[in-house]
This record gives C-alpha cells, structure tokens and sequence, in this order.
C-alpha cells in the first residue's frame, strides 16, 4: 500500500488519475483502518487528506451557512458552540458515532464516504439539506448530500472525486433538528434505526419538514410524506401517532444481527415520534 | 494457627493492602501474552475453515511456500498420527484433519518473518473444500434425522435411538418423584433456552514457542494454567513434558477461557518446522470469538412441585447443551448446580450432552451454572408470582443448610446460603420503591468451587522477608490475597512477602486458576509450607537455647520460648533467625504439594432492579445488589471484584450476548462491535454484600468466590422484566427485539 | 515493501522508526519503539485498550497509522507517571482495587486523564459515556468509575 500526503486536492486527484489499483482516502480513517485490518477491500493506495490547508476548519460563510472541512473531526463540531446552538440534531448525529476515541478522528466526509445505511451522522446532514463540495479533475461542483449514498457502502463518487467540505445553509429562528437512534446497548453499537428531523415553525406551526431515516433500507433515505403528516401542524400526539405509523410504513429494512425486519419497522416510528418532538421542541426554543 | 480458629480476628486477612503488581500494571510494564519478543523470531497466522462443515479435499500451498520470509507452512499432516481419546479431540480442536468441523477451524498456519507476509501467506494457500449439510442449534442437532457432526462420537452412556449427535447421557436423582409431586399444590413446567456467550476476556490468546528437533522447548503463554498447556501441548505433539518449560505472561482476562490450548501447538510445531525459530501467534478478535471456546448453548426443559405456603416438593430437569464439535458442553455441571440450592426430597435430573458445528467449548465461570439458574430459579419466581409469595421468603423456607444433603449428592457442612438470603433481605434495595415500567427480580446461585491439584514453594530471604511461590497466574488479585495469608502466618509485614507466579519447571504440577481455587488452595498450600518454615525456624532456635522445639513457639514474626518452663530467653525475630541462616544449617525453605479438598460450597443471591421501555423493548439496570458467602474475604476489594465482574458477565448473558449464527453456519458476529459485552454506560454501580461464614475445611476460612456471581443474573434479570412488564421471557439473550415482540404477543416463543 | 521513515515525539522523548504504511501507530508503539503497555484487544477500535494521546486528542491508536505519527506529539501509558511519583489515577486504581487481569487499564488510565484534563468535575454519568469505548471485562465497572470520581475529587480539592 503506498501512502500518500498531498498539499493540495488537485494534487489528490491527480494521484488518485494517475494511480493503479483501489484508492482510498484517509481523513479519520476509523472505517479505512478496520477495513485494513479485516484485510476487506485493502486499498493500494492511500491518500491522506489531512496535510490539505484547510480541511480541518470550521467556517461561517458570507451567506450565514457554514463549511465544514473534510477532517473536522467529532471532537471539534462538539466543541463548537455556534454551529452546536444552530444545528444540534446534526452535531448529536455526529457525536453519536463511536466512543471517545473514534470522535477525536471520526468526520462527518468519512461517515458519508462509508455509505452504510446506519451512519449516524448522515440523516442529520440530509435533514438539514446540506451539501458537499466535489473536486475533480474538471473542477468543483456542490452536490446534495442525499445524492451520495447509492446503496450499502456504494456512493455515486467516480474515480477521481474527492469531497472537500460539507455545506450547511444558514440558520434560521424557528428552527430545529435533532437526530435519535436505537441501539440495544447505550453505546458503541451501530444504528439499529435512526431517524433525523428538521423542522421550520411560523407561529408554532410547522412550515417545512425534513425527514430521514437511517438503518432501514438500503441507504439513509428521505422520508417526503412522513415530512408531509407534519405540515401545518403543531406537533399534538395524534399528529405524532400519525407521523410514526408513517415512518414505520415508509421503512423498508431487512432482519440481520443486528435486528428483526419488524423490529425496525416498528421501533423507527418511535425514534421518530421521539425525535421530532425534540427538533419541533428545539424550533420552540425550548432547548 | 490451628484450624478451629478460624473466626478469630485477623491482623493481616480482611485488611485492602496495595497489590504487589500494581504498580507495574499501572503503568503499562507487566508482560502480557503479545508483550514479548525474542531475536529471530517469526510471526506465525492461522489459515482458518471458512465453511461451518467441510472435508478438506486438498491444500497446496506450493504458492505460499515461495513467498519472500515465509519459513514454514504446517498442516494436520505435520502431527502425530497415533493420537486417541482426548488428546486426539484435543488435536483435532488444534488443526483439521479430514474435516473442517466448524465455521473458524484452523486448517493451515504460517511463519514467517513479518505479519503482513504470514498474512499474504495465508492467502495464497489453496484449499479445496467439499461443503458438508451442518448444524448449529441444539434441539436441532437433537433430531434423529439431522446431520452428523462427527461419526461414532456417542459414549457408553447413550440412550439407544438417541441422535448421533448426542455425546454423551447422564441422568442420577433421588426419592419418589411422583409422590413429590402429588403433595404439591402446584406444578409448573417450562422450557429454557439460552445462547452461548463468550468469556470476552479482552486480551487475545498470544504466545511465543520454541521447539527443537530434539523435543526440548519453551513456551510463554497468556493462560491460566501453564502445566495444563505443557500437558496438552506434550499429548498433542508427543513430547516429553518435563523438556516443554511453559512460562505464563500475565494474562489479560480468562474466566474459564484460558484453560485449554488452542494456538500453542501450532506455534511450537512452526518452530520445529522452521529449525527451532521462536514464533509468535497473535489472535485477532475475531479469531478469538470464531475458534476459542465459548460456553454451551442449552435448551431445558424444568417441572418443580410447590405447596401454596412455597416448599419445594419435587423437581425435574432435563438439559440438553451443545459444547461444539467435540462434546464438552458443562452439562453435568449444569445438573449438579440446578436444584443445590434447595432441601427437595425428591430430585430427577437428565442431561445430553450435544455435538453441533461449533468451536468447542471452554470453560466459562461457572460452568453450566447460569444455565441452570436461569431455568430453574426463573420457574421458582413464576410459581412465587403465581401464589403471590415473598421470592426471598420461599427461598429461605427452602435453603439448603449445613447437613443438608445436596440434590445431587454431597452432605454439604457449613454452608452460608440461609445469611446470604437474609443479608439481601435487610438490604435497602429490596424495599426501595419502584416505578412505572420498573420490576425487580431476586435469584440465587451456586457452584461447588474445586481445590485441585497444587503445588508451592516458600522460601526465608537472607534478610528475613519471604519469597512464596506458587502456580496459578494472578487474574484478578491472587498475589494480593495469598501475600496476606503468608503474612498472616508468619506475623510478619504484608509488604515483606513476594509473591511470584513460577513456570512448569519449578514447582510440581499445578491446576490452572480455575474452579475459584487459586486463593483458597495456593492459600491453603502455601499455609502448611509457611508452617514448615516456621516448624524449622523454631528448631534451630531451641537448638541455639538448647531446650527442646516443643518449648519454642511462634508468634507475630518471633520464635519464643512456650512458657516459663521453657527458659528465660528474648524472643528471636524472623530476621535474626534468617541471618544467621548460614551458620545454622543452610536455606530456610517450605513447600506443600497436594490435592487441596475442603473448598467450602458457595451461595449467592442477587436483586436486580429494572426498567422497560415498552415502546423499544430496551431494559435498563436501574440497580443491582450481589450478596455472597465469601467464607472469609481476605482481600475484600478482590472479593467485592469478583462479585461485581461476575455480576456483569451475567448481565451481559441476560441481556445482549450472544452468537448469532447465518443460515450458512458461519459466526456473524466475530467483533466487539456486534458481539455486545456491557460498557460503562450501560450499568449501574453494583452493590455488594460480603456474607462471611468460614469455610472450616480451610485455615482461613476461605471459600472461592469468583465463579458464583454470574449464575444469579441471568433470573434476577428475567425476573425483574417479568415483574416490569407481566411478560415472562425463557430464552436468552432478552435484547430489545425479543422483549419487544414478547411484548406485543405475551411470550416469547419459548 | 519500503518502508516510511517516521520521526515523532513519545512521552517528551524524539523517537525515530521505520513504519511499514499498513502498520498502526499501535503496531509502531509495541514493535518498533518497544513500548507494550498500550495493548490491542480488537484492533478495529471497539475496545479502547490502545488508548493514547495523539496530538492533544484521546485516540484508539489501533485507528491511527504509524505514518500519520510523523511530526506529531504521542503520550503513551509509559509517559504517564512523573519521576517521582505515579500520576493520582494511578495511584488511585491501585488503591481502591479498580483493575482485575490489568490489560484494559492503560487504556482506561490513558482515557481517564485525558478526561479529567478537560473537565475535572465530571458526573458519573459523564464518566461512565467517556469510558464506553474502554471494554473492561474483569471489574463489571464499578470500581472504575468510582476511582475517577475520587481522583477528580482529590484533583478539585488540592487545585
């Protein structure tokens, strides 16, 4: 395997064009390295991102929206206090991933790139209608979060294109996120489903939904008409009965080790019910 | 000390002194099994079957063996032929013959002079595989139709028209069982099932070996019992065992796990092979779950009498518990420990032990013991729930007691099942007030404990302090508690005493740390060696007072004179006598082999409290409390440890542990990731009551404590889910989606 | 294969190796710079039982690749104790019997420092979620965690 350190992503995708063999990209590397040692899928070539100026900064944009470098890690999205105040579902999301140990490296970039359907943090970013920022050799181009992730551990990247940052629109009053998940122990276990909501309020009624969910197909996938049940709504427990009977019948999950098809089609409705009060809690400004 | 003065007070015992070997284990010193390397040594890595079922048709490794490092490639074909019995199972276990008998059977190894070229090695090997029809579930491989293990595996014991697959049969009990039943009120049957679970110790099997042609060799190893590797090792290779010297590491974790061999022969037939080169083996997490030995899977069926006040009439089991492909499974243990707890007249007991295309296995804290529990103590909490009983009440009315006689033979003699139960009773957590959602549930446990083989040494410095030597690997704090009862014996300073943990060569044969045994017959042994010491020591005082050794006695690190009639003389320090050891006749030194007996049985009773979350099916310990007789703590630290470790291995058990096997017989879950052993975060603190009532067999009182503590959580939790949610769950693991579908339906399916 | 000359600081000291690209900064530790109190019980980061410092941040170095050592600051379980004295959890786990078999406490020590230096007033809780990625078998936790909490206590009262 040979190890690569460019100073820039130009010069990444020009050794990933001109490299033979898998490649493979290391920010975190807390999927790359597991991979390394099961010996599955061992890359040829690695390409280590974190020697790129400015992948590991944070930065409020001109139009109030955020960009998150490639290899901001779980520890710094945590740390930072304004971008935790504005989208706390999608920094809980991120923060859920693994222990300790796995937020001091974990990104949000490799939790996307890994294309499991269980990715904690993927729901939120999709919620919260993020974007990444492609480079390849033709240039640079914003693609929607939820257009990545094509199947269990596929994306649509080609060879060549590296994302280089997430893109978070601006915040707005009236607004709130939050992302919960259901794992059988209280940590370190993969999403059994998961489930991240935002919400937008007029007048404590709700004007924009996003809903998605982890865990309970082939890849994270937006849930558009249980998003729907919660239009012009304000969050009363029918509407709520209403919207998780619709999550668990918009999920389509398989039974594996980790749970049974109908375990997951039932309990996705309740970690939905469950995070939708918290994000339209949060849109209140009820914390 | 004589041994009737075992409820004296102690200076030493019962006292929480610093570990000797704290120090190096704090701060990353102390060699564990992966933490030794030697000049020239080679990596050694296991080509393993990938089929749960397979006759090995061909391997060629013609392409392995070319690669650039690669020193030596091994198969089946480079052990002896002409192994039978048990150390034929035990090779078979080792490396596949004919026939790969389960998804992690090794088939193949490698040395070579890095890692990642053993590893590319491996890969290179060709195996031609036939896929043979496999079973992985015990009431499956219970079917007369289902497919063979292995042929011919049944003993004498076998029913005729059993499956082939049944191992081996056992059934004993005593009085009139039909009668026992007519006097109960009520009589409950139910069938128990629960999965194997893994020891989880957290360091991997690891060890280094050097073998020459000539059949010497050496070996350093992580396990809890080295003459057992030499023993195993010598049978499977046939070498002569005093020429194998096996050093034990500090071992990172057992329980039960670390009794057997698994790598080692392997790793001491690659050094042969590769002209006597040292080589390391390092198992992989997965190979850890894939091919050690976890513990039985069981499915049991359990029938017990009651009377509407709540004794005991009568009680059937029959267990059938599959311990992978080559028998093994703990289901006589499991028989023993089913009803020890209770005085029943009448008792019936049947158990099959069960081959299915799993690794074979080990022993696991307790063996059979939390399986049995879980049935029976499970079923006791229904008929208590049913009359509307206090569970701890029906069980004192039941207790065993000193000169009960035990459901499975043995008189028991001082027992502590009936202090134990009160003890919890008087607990505040058994009146705190419960919740919606909330349940509590109590259960009980036993196990026999076991003295075993023993062999150690004690040995006077020139400056007075003492050397003990002993055979069994400190896995939890033994140095600790038998450097407090060689201070307790000598009246000397608990930091004047070492503890060393010697290798094969030095001491006669010792059992592993096992069945509890390592405090109570290291204990024991090194107390009788210490007394040879002191006998000697008081010999060549009385020699130098010139009065008879009768007249000189021993006290608190002196030689005295016994009495006025002795003599007038100043009482002589053990540092004086030590000394002077050179001119009185030489080194000062003890030392006791025997097979210690008098392990003192031991009970424990646990309350788990919980909460439900009706809408995902997730359990929650809110609380726990272990009480157990510890005969005489004499680390209490240790023993609250052991309590608490066992506690949560139950735990572990109960709720979330299992293997989870694929339609094509293969281990799903071979990671930490998926196979899920409580975290921090999962628990709670976890109470302890130490009940003492001296076990008189020792001269201490001690009685193991580290096996019991995982019986008792496997009811206590189901009990305590009953008791939440008016579901009864009888199979485990009671992860979320079984509780939640026993929710939804009333049971589970079992 | 060639192999990647690494030069990094470990415990204060400027270390040099030669590190094959696929080994871990775990592999680097125990096999090219002798350093074996970090301990690998998983390798796939479900164990915290390599548990260093990395730059400042609490890693599993089963994680971290030896490569990605160069120029970088390392604190291992052997940087733990002063000259003189050991550091107070460790003092403090010997102390209240909070480790069995001793192979998960590096990682637990390693960990527990790195929070106690963030935040020397934890709750239990709080403790018991840091240490969730640090599997210990033998203890069932308990003594663990009330050591951290006293640590931090003695900690708080003498700053």
């Amino acid at each position: 395997m040979q190890y690569h350190t460019p100073s820039s992503f130009s010069e990444a995708v020009t050794i990933s064009n001109s490299a033979d063999g898998l490649v493979k990209y290391l920010a975190g590397g807390t999927d790359v390295l597991v991979q390394l040692k099961i010996g599955n899928n061992s890359p040829d070539h690695l390409i280590d991102i974190k020697k790129i100026p400015g992948v590991k900064e944070i930065a409020l944009r001109e139009d109030g929206g955020w960009t998150i470098g490639a290899a901001v890690s779980g520890v710094q999205l945590t740390n930072h206090k304004k971008l935790s105040r504005e989208w706390p579902g999608l920094v809980e999301g991120m923060e859920l991933v693994g222990s300790a140990q796995i937020q001091s490296r974990a990104t949000l970039v490799g939790n996307l790139c890994n294309g499991s359907p269980a990715a904690d943090s993927v729901p939120g970013m999709i919620a919260a209608g993020a974007t990444v920022s492609v480079v390849s050799s033709s240039g640079t181009t914003e693609v929607l979060v939820e257009d990545i992730p094509v199947g269990p551990g596929l994306t649509n990247l080609g060879t060549g294109e590296i994302i280089t940052a997430v893109n978070l629109p601006k915040r707005n009053k009236h607004e709130g996120d939050a992302y919960l998940r259901f794992i059988p122990r209280t940590e370190m276990d993969i999403a059994v489903v998961g489930c991240a909501v935002n919400l937008s309020l007029e007048n404590e009624v709700i004007r924009s939904a996003k809903v998605v969910l982890g865990a309970v197909g082939p890849k994270v996938e937006v849930a558009t008409p249980a998003a729907e049940c919660l239009l012009g709504e304000n969050l009363d427990e029918n509407i709520l009965s209403i919207f998780s009977d619709k999550c668990s019948e918009l999920a389509k999950p398989i039974s594996d080790k980790r749970g049974s098809e109908e375990f997951r089609k039932e309990v996705i409705g309740v970690i939905a019910k469950r995070a939708a009060k918290k994000a339209y809690d949060r849109a209140l400004g009820n914390k | 000390m004589a041994k009737d003065d075992i409820t004296k007070s102690f200076k030493f015992i019962g006292t929480r002194p610093n570990r000797p070997d704290g120090f190096e284990k704090v701060t990353g010193r102390a060699k564990y099994g992966a933490d030794i390397s030697a000049v020239g040594m080679l990596h050694g890595a296991v080509l393993r079957s990938p089929y749960a079922h397979a006759r090995i048709k061909s391997i060629n490794f013609e392409k392995a063996a070319k690669l650039d490092g690669v020193k030596a490639i091994i198969t089946r074909d480079d052990f002896p032929k002409d192994r039978e019995g048990e150390p034929l199972k035990l090779l078979e276990n080792t490396i596949a013959g004919e026939i790969a008998y389960y998804d992690g059977h090794a088939i193949a190894a490698v040395a070579a002079t890095s890692v990642f070229t053993a590893k590319e090695a491996l890969k290179e090997i060709e195996v031609e595989y036939e896929v043979l029809p496999h079973v992985i579930d015990v009431d499956e491989a219970m079917k007369p139709d289902a497919p063979i293990v292995r042929k011919n595996a049944g003993d004498f014991s076998v029913p005729e028209g059993s499956s082939p697959n049944v191992a081996s049969y056992i059934e004993f009990g005593r009085g009139d069982i039909t009668n026992g039943f007519d006097k109960a009120d009520i009589v409950k049957s139910g069938l128990f099932k629960t999965e194997a679970a893994h020891q989880g110790y957290i360091e991997p099997h690891a060890c280094m070996a050097q073998l020459d042609h000539n059949g010497q060799g050496e070996m350093w190893v992580c396990t809890q019992g080295h003459w057992y590797i030499r023993q195993m090792c010598s049978e499977v290779l046939d070498l002569e065992a005093s020429k194998l010297c096996v050093t034990p590491s500090e071992i990172g974790g057992g329980f039960g796990g670390k009794t057997t061999i698994f790598i080692e022969p392997l790793a001491l037939a690659l050094s042969k092979k590769s002209g006597g080169r040292p080589v390391k083996i390092v198992m992989s997490r997965s190979e850890v779950l894939r091919a050690t030995g976890p513990t039985a899977s069981a499915s049991m069926d359990v029938k017990i009498g009651m009377t509407k006040d709540g004794y005991l009439t009568a009680g059937c089991v029959e267990f059938r518990m599959q311990g992978g492909a080559f028998g093994g499974s703990p289901v006589s243990e499991a028989l023993q420990c089913a009803f020890a707890s209770y005085n029943m007249e009448a008792v019936h007991h049947i158990g099959f032990d069960v081959l299915a295309n799993r690794p074979r296995a080990a022993a696991y804290r307790a063996p059979g013991s939390p399986m049995a529990a879980f049935a029976v103590e499970s079923l006791i909490d229904e008929m208590c729930t049913d009359l509307d009983l206090d569970p701890i009440d029906v069980r004192l009315m039941n207790a065993v007691a000193e000169g009960s006689k035990s459901s499975y033979g043995p008189k028991f003699k001082k027992i502590g099942l009936i202090e134990t139960l009160e003890a919890t009773k008087e607990h505040p957590n058994y009146s705190i007030e419960l919740g919606a959602n909330q349940g509590r549930g109590v259960a009980a446990g036993y196990w026999m404990n076991h003295g075993g083989e023993t062999s150690v040494s004690v040995s006077l410095a020139e400056d007075g302090s003492v050397n003990v030597s002993v055979g069994t690997p400190d896995i939890g704090g033994s140095r600790a508690s038998i450097a407090l009862m060689t201070a307790e014996t000598y009246g000397i300073p608990y930091d004047s005493v070492r503890v060393n943990i010697l290798e094969t060569g030095a001491l006669g044969f010792n059992e592993p740390t096992h069945g509890s045994r390592a405090t109570l017959a290291s204990g024991k042994a090194v107390y009788e060696a210490a007394n040879q010491t002191i006998a000697e020591m008081c010999r060549r005082v009385a020699k130098k007072w010139q009065i008879d050794p009768d007249a000189v006695y021993w006290e608190n690190g002196y030689a005295k004179p016994a009495g006025p009639n002795a003599g007038d003389f100043t009482p002589i320090s053990i540092k004086q006598i030590a000394s002077e050891m050179d001119q009185t006749g030489g080194p000062i030194a003890g030392h006791h082999e025997s097979s210690i007996r008098g392990v003192g049985h031991s009970f424990g009773v646990h309350i788990a409290d919980v909460e439900v979350d009706p809408e995902t099916g997730r359990v929650t310990v809110l609380r726990y409390l272990v009480a157990q007789d510890a005969g005489r703590a004499v680390h209490p630290s240790y023993v609250e440890g052991q309590f608490q470790g066992g506690a949560v291995q139950g735990i572990g058990w109960a709720l979330n542990e299992e293997y989870v096997y694929g339609e094509d017989g293969c281990l799903q879950n071979a990671a930490f990731l998926d196979y899920r052993i409580p975290v921090a975060s999962d628990l709670p603190n976890i109470d302890t009551i130490i009940v003492e009532v001296p076990n008189p067999d020792h001269p201490f009182g001690v009685r193991g404590v580290g096996e019991t503590g995982i019986a008792p959580p496997l009811p206590a939790l189901a009990n305590a889910v009953a008791a939440a949610t008016k579901v009864r769950l009888r199979s485990l693991p009671m992860s979320p989606t079984k509780v939640l579908k026993a929710l939804k339906t009333g049971n589970d399916g079992c | 294969m060639n192999k990647i000359h690494v030069k990094t600081n470990i415990n204060g000291d400027q270390v040099e190796f030669l590190a094959d690209s696929r080994e871990t900064l775990l592999d680097c530790l125990r096999d090219h710079v002798g350093l074996t109190g970090s301990k690998e019980g998983c390798g796939t980061g479900d164990c915290g039982a390599c548990s260093c410092i990395f730059d400042g941040e609490l890693v599993s170095s089963c994680l971290v690749l030896g490569v990605e050592a160069e120029g970088k600051s390392i604190e291992t379980i052997e940087g733990m104790a002063g000259q003189e004295d050991l550091h107070p959890l460790q003092k403090k786990f010997i102390e209240m019997a909070a480790l069995q078999c001793g192979f998960c406490t590096p990682g637990i020590l390693v960990a527990a420092k790195a929070l106690l230096e963030k935040n020397n007033n934890p709750t239990e809780t709080e403790v018991r979620y840091w240490l969730a990625g640090n599997l210990c078998r033998c203890t069932g936790y308990d003594k663990i965690i009330k050591a951290v909490m006293e640590t931090a206590k003695d900690i708080r009262e003498t700053a």
